[in-house]
């Protein structure tokens, strides 16, 4: 393990933590990369669709099932329900292609990449290369190591641990090139969990997802690592549509991060990314999410519209799927990672922490689907509102009349900071049988004065109170994520909050 | 009742005509206007996320196909000192209402023909405002077309409870519109019991002043009816506004509630219980909105439903910006007793405020199989012991009912229908 990576991860947060302290509203990964785009022309038609799927050099049946979903899009609505409002999307103002030129040629190894791509990735602190990610992380067996596949704009740069993972007969590869490599474990699974008809935004990335990422966990086959995909757009006027489709076989585990970062733009950027799990007999994904696309200035100017569907399609029996995501980024958030618990004895987990500050406004939450008998489901969602920002828990709880003795458990809390924001709860609860049990419960307050004062008491200045408080406040969720991630979240929860106060 | 979007067609005037036909000045204008309100929202449709788990397809078709049961003899609160009011059919029955101390009672056909009434300030004026911000076309048409109800002026503390019963039998619509106006400081208790008509579309409107107090208690049963009931509130600083209702019978009821709290340190109740049996559907709608610095609201309501019957919650407590040290507790709870019964709920908070208290919580599962095995072990029949465990269930929202005395009445009532059935 290399000790100068070590510190360029330690540095990074050091470095935060500072720039907390002495800038107001300003984003840490606000800066762009000066490398040569290719961009397809502006606007989206059938000819980009053609033209997405011939640059990934896919089959003729993949261009048939995207351009099915482009017409199929054409006839959708764009949904109006969610408590969110921005300007209306034009989406031939768009780009809906961008890669960097030097991926003209497709990388055989990390070593031809661009360096200055990898920079990037440097200073994002996302660790490429393996031994910056070990960093200060206490290995259960020796060593704990993470395989990372990076997506820059809309295309795939590079996925290490390539060898290693293919000797445990796991596949982790970009998604263009499973559609080339694997393409019948893509054609048997893309699409049946989130169908191409499902929602406007779905849809609409099923026409023009340029890239994403591909993990297939064989039968018995405990991942060696975890896997971590890299999301950033840095393109102006670029939306980035990943697609990604993980499938864990039975008796199967794998445990995936995913961030996102973009830089900072006074125009709008749209994201509408699909991922789709797929789980059979005795098979357990977890799935952690930590989000800080640039959420726009404090005039809500600029920042990431995020679009998001994410669903996990339990269908084995006694198979397990958890969901975690920490977001604190992008001006609008539209996403409801959600589990169909088919499987007899099956399990969903959703913990969530959402953070709103300035303009931002999320309305997020999840769906439980019960279909299966003795199913449980557990949510735990905090959301914490600050500035002038809107923040809403939108979820489902759903008991079919078969989803006999199942159980779920939900706790939405919200915490507000300032009397300019909002938090708001819309969960739905449908029971159709009574030997299942369901839960739920909701409070709104606000950042207790008690503790405030305490910590004050002790010396603290109140922003640091507040970060303080809010992580107490949101303790269940950040122990239910990886420890690489818990770190890096509590340090965000912090930074996200920072302005807000006084 | 079917929605037109034309606006200014032949058939509209005649339709309007029709509408003020002998009504005096005031009624006349909140007629019109209700009927322009109803218009511009038109009838709510099956794909409406506010009906989304009660079909409004029962209230809004033409026909009425439906037989009310003539139930005589509902004599629950009877042994007490009570001002009565019976409605048969849609209609007062007396041609002069009781009078009562600190309380005038009119009908609305005998006020509507006045050219001026004290009604004209709550009339069509509190369900206007709780058009907003999702549209009650229904509650629009009531106030457009109902021909009768009770207005009630309340001056001072009215000490024994105004008791409406109403009888039905045929395969009548009733569309009725009471108000009722609590001066400041005055104190009213309106009871409601039996069915209006086969089909009922009910609007009460309910002003209460400041320091004002309002005790609302009403009993929802019968056979094969359809009843839609709108309760509209605007309560004063220091006010108080509670209303309970069991509903123990009938195949589709929708209540909803809409209050506003307009003065600081008020508070309010609302809170049902209901037994479901059977092609039973039950809907409670509540929309609470908190503009007002201090104030309270509960809402609690418990759903006993078996043989496939439905529970319907959808409850929201809005506080708007400025509405601080807002204390809102909302609880939803259903006890299914067997596997075909369903209870579908979506509790919303919408809070723009941030020195707030706001909680709800919604529970749903089967009867405790400890507590059921306890009460049997103890010689308790089955049946008796799951009688028991329901009262005990809905125990929670009947305590929400101030006086004592009408508690137990329900109670009893209760206790009664459980064993009957």
């Amino acid at each position: 393990m290399a000790m100068d990576d070590v510190q360029v991860k330690d540095g990074v947060d050091a470095e935060t933590v500072e720039a907390v302290k002495a800038l107001s509203g300003t984003y840490k990964y606000g800066w762009n990369t000066e490398i040569e785009m290719e961009y397809a022309p502006k606007g989206l038609s059938e000819d980009i669709v053609r033209l997405i799927s011939s640059k990934n050099d896919e089959p003729e049946w993949m261009l048939d099932w995207r351009l099915a979903a482009y017409r199929r899009w054409l006839e959708l609505k764009e949904p109006d329900w969610a408590m969110v409002d921005y300007p209306t999307i034009d989406f031939q103002d768009q780009y809906y292609y961008a890669r960097p030129k030097s991926m003209e040629e497709k990388p055989k190894s990390l070593d031809d990449v661009d360096p200055k791509l990898l920079e990037t990735y440097k200073k994002l602190g996302i660790p490429l290369k393996e031994q910056a990610l070990l960093a200060g992380v206490e290995a259960p067996e020796g060593e704990r190591r993470v395989a990372v596949d990076a997506v820059f704009d809309s295309v795939s740069v590079g996925t290490t641990f390539q060898a290693e993972l293919r000797k445990a007969g796991v596949i982790f590869c970009s998604i263009s090139e499973a559609i080339r490599e694997h393409p019948e474990l893509v054609r048997q699974y893309l699409g049946s969990v989130v169908p191409v008809s499902d929602n406007y935004y779905a849809t609409l990335n099923s026409a023009v997802f340029s890239d994403g990422s591909f993990v297939y966990i064989p039968p018995g086959v405990r991942c060696p690592m975890e896997l971590s995909t890299y999301f950033r757009i840095n393109a102006e006027n670029t939306g980035q549509f990943e697609r990604t489709l993980i499938i864990a076989d039975k008796e199967s585990y794998v445990s995936y991060l995913e961030g996102c970062t973009a830089p900072q733009r006074d125009v709008a950027q749209l994201h509408a990314a699909v991922v789709e799990l797929v789980l059979l007999d005795d098979a357990e994904i977890k799935y952690s999410t930590v989000q800080n696309w640039f959420p726009g200035d404090e005039n809500g100017k600029g920042g990431i519209y995020n679009f998001v569907t994410k669903r996990a399609d339990c269908r084995g029996h006694r198979s397990k799927v958890m969901w975690t995501q920490v977001e604190t980024g992008s001006a609008v958030t539209w996403k409801y990672p959600s589990c169909v618990l088919r499987g007899d004895d099956s399990q969903g987990e959703f913990y969530s922490i959402a953070i709103a500050n300035n303009m931002q406004q999320a309305d997020t939450g999840t769906k439980m689907v019960h279909l299966g008998k003795n199913t449980k489901s557990r949510i735990i969602s905090k959301g914490i509102s600050a500035g002038r920002a809107q923040n809403t828990y939108r979820g489902l709880v759903s008991m079919h009349p078969k989803a006999k003795s199942s159980r779920n458990y939900t706790q939405c809390d919200s915490l507000l900071i300032g009397d300019k924001c909002g938090a708001h709860t819309v969960p739905y609860i449908e029971v159709k049988n009574n030997s299942s049990r369901v839960e739920h419960e909701a409070t709104t307050s606000k950042v207790d004065d008690d503790q405030l004062f305490y910590c004050r008491s002790r010396g603290m200045d109140e922003e640091e109170a507040v970060a303080l408080v809010v992580n107490g406040f949101c303790k269940e969720v950040l122990q239910a994520l990886p420890m690489e991630f818990a770190m890096e979240a509590q340090a965000l929860v912090a930074i996200s909050l920072e302005g807000s106060v006084g | 009742m079917a929605a037109s979007s034309q606006t200014t067609s032949p058939t509209r005037a005649l339709r309007d005509a029709d509408l003020i036909d002998g009504s005096g000045a005031w009624a006349k204008e909140a007629r019109l206007t209700a009927s322009d309100r109803a218009q511009a929202a038109g009838l709510p449709q099956r794909r409406d996320e506010y009906w989304k788990y009660t079909r409004p397809d029962a209230f809004v078709q033409a026909d009425v196909t439906l037989q009310a049961s003539l139930r005589s003899g509902l004599n629950l609160f009877d042994q007490r000192n009570i001002i009565s009011v019976a409605f048969e059919d849609g209609k007062i029955q007396a041609a002069v209402l009781p009078n009562a101390a600190q309380c005038t009672l009119e009908s609305l056909a005998s006020a509507s023909v006045l050219d001026l009434h004290w009604a004209r300030d709550v009339y069509g004026r509190l369900e206007e405002a709780g058009q907003n911000p999702i549209k009650r076309s229904l509650a629009a048409v009531n106030t457009a077309v109902a021909r009768e109800g009770l207005l009630v002026n309340v001056t001072g503390a009215v000490e024994a409870p105004i008791h409406i019963h109403a009888t039905s039998s045929g395969q009548s619509d009733a569309i009725i519109h009471h108000v009722i106006k609590v001066a400041a400081g005055a104190e009213v208790t309106l009871i409601e019991t039996g069915q209006y008509g086969a089909r009922s579309n009910i609007v009460l409107e309910v002003d209460v002043a400041d320091a004002g107090r309002f005790h609302h208690i009403r009993v929802q049963d019968g056979n094969e009816r359809h009843m839609l009931t709108h309760i509209f509130g605007r309560i004063g600083a220091e006010a108080s506004f509670k209303s309970f209702t069991l509903t123990a019978g009938g195949q589709l009821t929708r209540n909803e509630c809409v209050l506003q709290l307009l003065g600081d340190d008020a508070s309010v109740s609302v809170a049902g219980a209901c037994l479901g049996d059977g092609g039973f559907h039950h809907d409670d709608t509540v929309f609470i909105t908190h503009d007002a610095v201090n104030c309270e609201s509960r809402q609690v309501f418990k759903k006993v439903l078996r043989n496939g019957a439905v529970g319907v919650f959808q409850g929201k407590i809005l506080v708007k910006a400025g509405a601080q040290k807002t204390d809102g507790y909302q609880i939803s709870q259903s006890l299914l007793l067997d596997d075909d019964s369903q209870f579908l709920a979506k509790p919303e908070l919408e809070i723009y405020a941030d020195d707030v208290a706001c909680s709800h919580g919604s529970t749903s599962g089967a009867i405790d199989a400890q507590a059921l095995f306890y009460l049997r072990s103890r010689g308790v029949p089955e049946a008796k012991a799951v009688d028991l465990l329901t009262l005990s269930f809905v125990a929670e929202a009947i305590e929400e009912i101030e006086d004592e005395d009408l508690a137990q009445d329900i109670l009893d009532h209760l206790t009664e229908t459980l064993s009957a059935r």
